[in-house]
């Protein structure tokens, strides 16, 4: 099992120099995740803020063999350099052992790239898949996606976002896969355990991570950590595993925060704290414990 | 080796014989018969190809992407709205430099909706940076899938291979082949200059390029196109010494002499030869020119071919709406004179162009009449 020792050694993946937004989510999730795969290791990355931050030619920041093909086909992209890898190793022209890794954000994931996706779960491909989830199409300009949160301000939803969002996690448990985690960048340790446990599964597995957005969000640059961790906190992210059919529960406050103090740290939401928008608040609130409690029953189904 | 087989069965024996490290497909008529005679082969174990049975073509085309870019040899085949879902990808492909071939079994694009063939499937492709040949039977598409894969080697440039759908995917030939040992030595072994699986040189490939780098790669693979055909003719004439068959960019029919001539191509190839022949034997000096590289298009082959052509109609299987049909509009580009040069759509959606229209074609030329632009049509 890797130690905080080991995350703090290891050899700097994706390197210094990329032009993300300060207080951007993530690096760290990369950084953190590559860090744990220890073997040789090839991404595929999704169009999307983190492509066009780190391979804008003639500069990389990836120390590792890298590919983007296009916005909602990383998953595919993966099935094909996978299987050229098994053709070729057994042919004896490819060597060394390798670890393959996808990266897409939560529009190339819960939305345009959710096929390719399913596909590749089904088809049981031997990947991991990484979705930095900023909830919304942030690389465009922040409009909409499937994982932005009910009252959520986009550029596409001025008024704030009418819906719940998409439960990606319940989704792609649904393709009877080994592993799939969520996580949040401020508990790195956690990630890098559930990026570790991921690159050891056999077949595919998912890691859902929440990747703060200053410029999305509308929160402060130095507050991002801090935003995530009220995310959990307050039950709006919950990190929790399934492994092997079963759920576990990463964290679990007797009282949870209530979720004003998550929202009131970005301006996305600033109009939900208004005495007119309680109803909307309220929902929400209810949405989230429901859902709380529904996942908390799935953990004590041991 | 003699042996019966169909254009889609010819396109699936060329693959076995190349045995790629990755073949994908997604299911769609008319060319699902290929995968289905592939997945024989995988299942008897003639080939030790991963096959990889996609949820989309565009998934299968982008695996291909994701292969191709880890120094497998990378094959796949589609046909219509296939085609039109790939089309996003055939940029990345060709932009990437990655040398994959596919076999397009030639359908009309949707709607209204209609599985039977014409070219308007790999024609909307033209401008995709693939190589495009085009075959008029289940020889040529055998023939053409080795030498296509050689060729888009060669020039790190992807390539297609065209036969019409049901009139050639379905219809049984009687035609040669290489034997197994010929083949794979023709073909040899691809060495690709980057791959993903080499960890001592590790690239990002599919870089973000802006305003600084993106036009001088698109440039490089505008010029590589111009070299394309050289190559062909290099590749043709090793193949012609295995296998005895001559192929060019272009094919004359009896066009030395000709007053009339139809440009076309693909299946309907066949037909053509047959009424020239016929009117050969009354004298009257009939010829064709089949083209079989659309992509990069042998201007200077066609001018030359052409160039004592009296009238020349060109016929096209698909449109190009509101502007001149692909073919036709290529042609007209060829000539000195292009006075000389009518277009004619026909077969749309599968409808059939039979003797006695190809000869009201000949006939007409040959009486100065105009050709009506749509052949068989109410």
């Amino acid at each position: 099992m890797m130690t905080i020792k080991d995350l703090v050694n290891s050899k700097e993946l994706f390197v210094s120099g990329h032009r993300s937004c300060a207080g951007c989510g993530f690096p760290l999730i990369v950084r953190t995740v590559l860090a744990a795969a220890k073997k040789q290791v090839v991404a595929s990355v999704a169009t999307g803020c983190l492509e066009v931050t780190s391979t804008i030619y003639p500069y990389t920041n990836w120390n590792i063999p890298l590919i983007h093909s296009a916005f909602e086909n990383s998953a595919a992209t993966m099935t094909g350099i996978v299987h050229a890898y098994n053709s070729l190793k057994r042919k004896g022209k490819v060597k060394d052992d390798a670890k393959f890794v996808v990266f897409g954000g939560d529009g190339g994931t819960y939305d345009i790239g959710l096929q390719a996706l399913s596909g590749a779960l089904e088809r049981k491909e031997d990947f991991v898949y990484v979705c930095y989830d900023n909830e919304a199409y942030m690389n465009t300009g922040i409009q909409r996606s499937g994982a932005t949160p009910k009252g959520a301000y986009t550029t596409t939803t001025p008024a704030g976002k009418l819906e719940f969002r998409k439960d990606l996690a319940k989704i792609v448990i649904a393709h009877d896969i080994n592993y799939v985690a969520t996580a949040s960048p401020h508990n790195f340790m956690d990630l890098a355990l559930k990026a570790e446990k991921a690159f050891n599964t056999k077949g595919p597995s998912v890691l859902i991570v929440l990747s703060p957005c200053p410029l999305g969000w509308g929160s402060k640059t130095e507050e991002s950590i801090k935003i995530a961790k009220l995310a959990v906190e307050t039950n709006f992210w919950p990190i929790y595993e399934y492994e092997n059919k079963k759920y576990t529960l990463n964290f679990d406050s007797e009282k949870r925060k209530p979720v004003e103090e998550f929202l009131a740290t970005q301006g996305r939401f600033k109009h939900l704290l208004t005495p007119e928008n309680k109803t909307v608040l309220d929902e929400i609130q209810k949405n989230i414990d429901e859902r709380f409690l529904e996942l908390k029953k799935l953990c004590q189904n041991k | 080796m003699k042996i019966e087989l169909t254009g889609a069965q010819a396109a699936s024996y060329a693959m076995m014989q190349i045995n790629p490290d990755v073949v994908s497909a997604f299911p769609i008529t008319p060319q699902t018969d290929i995968m289905k005679e592939y997945a024989l082969y995988v299942r008897d174990k003639k080939v030790d190809t991963e096959f990889l049975l996609m949820e989309s073509e565009h998934s299968a085309l982008s695996a291909l992407v994701g292969a191709s870019s880890s120094g497998a040899r990378a094959m796949t085949t589609t046909s219509s709205a296939g085609l039109a879902y790939m089309f996003e990808i055939l940029g990345v492909a060709s932009g990437h430099r990655l040398p994959i071939v596919m076999n397009i079994v030639n359908r009309a694009l949707s709607g209204p909706i209609n599985i039977h063939c014409d070219h308007s499937d790999s024609m909307a492709c033209r401008d995709s940076g693939w190589i495009q040949l085009y075959c008029e039977n289940s020889q040529e598409v055998y023939d053409q899938t080795l030498i296509a894969l050689r060729l888009a080697e060669s020039v790190s440039i992807p390539a297609m291979v065209m036969q019409d759908g049901f009139i050639c995917s379905h219809c049984f030939q009687n035609m040669e082949v290489l034997a197994d040992k010929e083949a794979k030595k023709f073909i040899g072994e691809y060495k690709p200059k980057y791959s993903l699986l080499d960890f001592k040189k590790c690239v990002t490939a599919g870089p973000l390029q802006l305003t600084d780098y993106y036009f001088e790669t698109k440039k490089q693979l505008s010029l590589e196109m111009n070299n394309v055909l050289d190559s062909y003719n290099k590749i043709a004439k090793e193949y012609e010494l295995l296998s005895k068959r001559k192929y060019a960019p272009v094919e004359d029919y009896k066009l030395k002499d000709a007053d009339y001539v139809i440009v076309a191509l693909n299946s309907v190839c066949g037909l053509i030869k047959d009424c020239v022949d016929e009117l050969r034997d009354k004298k009257i000096k009939a010829g064709l020119l089949k083209i079989r590289a659309f992509r990069p298009f042998p201007y200077e082959l066609v001018s030359k071919a052409l160039k004592n052509a009296k009238r020349i109609v060109v016929l096209d299987r698909s449109e190009s709406l509101g502007a001149n049909a692909p073919l036709f509009s290529e042609i007209k580009n060829s000539v000195n004179n292009d006075e000389l040069v009518e277009g004619c759509v026909y077969g749309l959606g599968g409808r059939d162009i039979f003797k006695e229209h190809v000869m009201e074609l000949f006939s007409n030329m040959a009486k100065g009449k105009k050709v009506s632009r749509f052949i068989n049509s109410r």
